[in-house]
């Protein structure tokens, strides 16, 4: 068997994106998270065997936080929603799973839960919505994206993230028109920080892992090195101009506001000019002045569109973004490497 | 009463209602399968990385662990995908099962994943004990024909043992039965992302304090270039040395290095310029409207606070 002469020098955090903000900069309770070998499995397993297709898999995450880090020791799946099943009982559920968790042992600490996602598309008023109320019940709580589609092309890809202080203040305050976004002035760049992860095993689950390489015939795929990008490249660049052309819609809505805005404020000045110089009018001729009317009856301030959709998609673009340029760059690489191969033989 | 390896019966005495072991071929003969007799069991990772966890999670006192698994069952294989473990308390003259626990945590798992069965049960432990039979009694009720696994978690033989057996009824009919576990052949069985995640988990192994961080991109490419690299050094060494005539030359492996070198496909200079420049360029133009639309995305944010 070929040995595999692993660098010494893996770092224990990844080179985080720039333009998340890492953990480490703010001073947020989590810092890193560990998670067990076992729970990686699972939730391979868990998409897998569930979630073909578009369809995003669930579940919660179970461990305990041991000064700033975040141990994920073991988790447990959710059933997908199917509609169905209307009396099925998710509080009860996750209940039951966590005594019976409890009597064999396992931590019953709730630490966050894991999802999905297709493609990368995963910033959504659901997430945001979910891990809030995570992240307000339980300070420490994470959400772990798990990309299949990526992990299939040749390394596993989970990324874990919180929302920073700054979003949950918002979140908290339900205050999602411009004004409030400008006093609070997050940016979509600030609406998820990444957590850095390491893997740790046990040292039964080590010499586990010696017996499958010895026992297991399973042959290695390097799907890592495949050159053909295109397909991946189509489907990435369809999700994001479906978001670009929900970004324009929204700027759209946005411009007629802020023009009805404008118009309105207009309007206002010009008739609080000609009722003043009707009242001057009048009190040359000695009459009374009209009594002042009450504006903002008359003139209605229009709504301000909710600009946390907005956000929202903004942060989706990047992630898209960010992604694609991953890809890219991976893909760069190994055409150059099939370029000097080439180039030797020829 | 056991039996010899080589098939001799030990001195005749009755044979009373006990358990009792078949011992498998040894490790000689690991060439030819243990036993044709039963399914082919094909155990995924995860189960068994589920049960080291659950022993090492044990309670003071208890020297194994038992637990029920799940998965699902084919003509002549049987593909374990999940499992969980039992609360269970064993002494000397009796053994308690939680079998309440266990059907709850079955009915629950099966609301997530309908189709796993229960297909049998696992303990860790070397050896088949008394108590193994009437556990396995339990599960025949609620399982055709159950597997019993055993993982050697204790690591007796220096080694961590997985096996597989199947009951099977034996003695004189009528008068006096017993039970006999007839070993199966293990197999283990990875979905493609399951394997992915396993090459990263078997990382773990070369760290001092066993963790792993998640690496980025090129690194990656850079890693797999290098398994590859490594991969080839062994096919050069072993042809080396067939060439030399220190290696007897097989022909099936000669076939399949034939193979190899005509894979690579043969494409003229300028045709394999054409098709990495396309590609090349196509990459550009997609990390340049990618840069493009966030940089787009930025100034919107700008203009609207203003």
């Amino acid at each position: 068997m070929a040995a595999r002469k692993e660098s010494a020098a893996t770092t224990t955090a990844p080179a985080t994106p720039a333009t998340t903000t890492t953990a480490n900069t703010l001073d947020s309770p989590v810092k890193q998270i560990q998670i067990e070998g076992l729970v990686v499995l699972k939730i391979i397993k868990h998409y897998q065997e569930e979630g073909q297709g578009s369809e995003v898999v669930q579940g919660v995450l179970l461990g305990l936080v041991v000064e700033d880090r975040l141990e994920i020791t073991n988790c447990f799946p959710f059933p997908q929603h199917t509609e169905d099943d209307a009396d099925f009982d998710e509080v009860q559920y996750q209940m039951e799973m966590m005594r019976s968790l409890r009597h064999v042992n396992i931590d019953h600490l709730h630490v966050g839960w894991y999802q999905s996602t297709y493609y990368g598309s995963f910033v959504s008023r659901a997430l945001l919505d979910s891990q809030f109320s995570y992240q307000h019940a339980i300070e420490e709580s994470v959400v772990l994206i798990y990309d299949p589609i990526k992990t299939a092309q040749g390394s596993l890809c989970l990324k874990a993230y919180r929302l920073t202080p700054k979003l949950m203040e918002i979140c908290k305050e339900k205050d999602f028109t411009p004004e409030g976004l400008k006093k609070a002035n997050i940016g979509f760049e600030h609406m998820f920080e990444e957590v850095p992860i390491i893997i740790k095993n046990s040292h039964l689950i080590n010499v586990l892992m010696w017996e499958l390489e010895e026992k297991s015939t399973v042959a290695d795929k390097h799907e890592l090195l495949n050159l053909s990008s295109s397909n991946h490249l189509e489907k990435s660049l369809q999700m994001l101009m479906d978001r670009v052309d929900d970004m324009s819609q929204d700027i759209v809505k946005y411009n007629t506001y802020s023009r009805n805005l404008s118009k309105q404020q207009q309007q206002k000045h010009q008739y609080v000019q000609r009722r003043q110089q009707e009242n001057a009018q009048r009190q040359s001729r000695g009459e009374p002045p009209l009594p002042e009317e009450d504006l903002s009856k008359m003139f209605k301030p229009p709504q301000p569109p909710p600009r946390m959709d907005t956000l929202l998609i903004a942060g989706q673009i990047n992630t898209y973004c960010q992604n694609v340029k991953e890809f890219t760059s991976q893909n760069l690489g190994k055409l150059f490497m099939a370029e000097a191969l080439q180039g030797h033989n020829s | 009463v056991l039996f010899s390896d080589r098939g001799v019966a030990a001195p005749p005495r009755p044979i009373t209602h006990r358990t009792i072991l078949v011992s498998e071929r040894p490790r000689v003969l690991s060439g030819i399968k243990m036993s044709v007799y039963g399914p082919i069991v094909k155990i995924h990772p995860v189960v068994l990385a589920s049960i080291a966890d659950s022993y090492e999670r044990r309670n003071e006192g208890a020297s194994r662990v038992i637990g029920t698994l799940l998965g699902t069952i084919d003509k002549h294989t049987v593909e374990i995908t999940n499992c969980f473990s039992v609360p269970h308390n064993e002494s000397e003259d009796e053994v308690a099962v939680d079998m309440e626990f266990a059907k709850n945590m079955y009915e629950l798992h099966k609301k997530v994943s309908p189709s796993e069965v229960i297909i049998g049960w696992y303990a860790t432990g070397y050896d088949i004990t008394e108590h193994s039979v009437l556990i396995h009694e339990y599960y025949s009720r609620e399982a055709q024909n159950p597997i019993h696994l055993t993982v050697d978690t204790a690591l007796q033989s220096g080694k961590m043992n997985i096996r597989a057996y199947v009951s099977a009824q034996m003695g004189v009919p009528g008068k006096t039965v017993g039970v006999m576990f007839t070993p199966l052949t293990v197999k283990y069985i990875y979905y493609d992302t399951e394997r992915i995640g396993i090459d990263l988990l078997q990382r773990t192994r070369a760290s001092p304090n066993r963790t792993n961080g998640l690496t980025s991109d090129l690194e990656q490419v850079g890693g797999a270039a290098a398994r590859v690299q490594d991969m080839l050094a062994t096919v050069l060494t072993y042809i080396e040395d067939v060439l030399s005539g220190k290696v007897m030359a097989d022909n099936s492996v000669g076939r399949f290095l034939m193979d190899l070198v005509n894979k690579v496909p043969k494409i003229t200079a300028e045709d394999f310029e054409t098709m990495l420049n396309s590609n090349i360029n196509d990459l550009l133009m997609v990390t340049y409207l990618a840069n493009l639309t966030q940089a787009q995305i930025a100034l919107n944010e700008k203009l609207v606070v203003l």
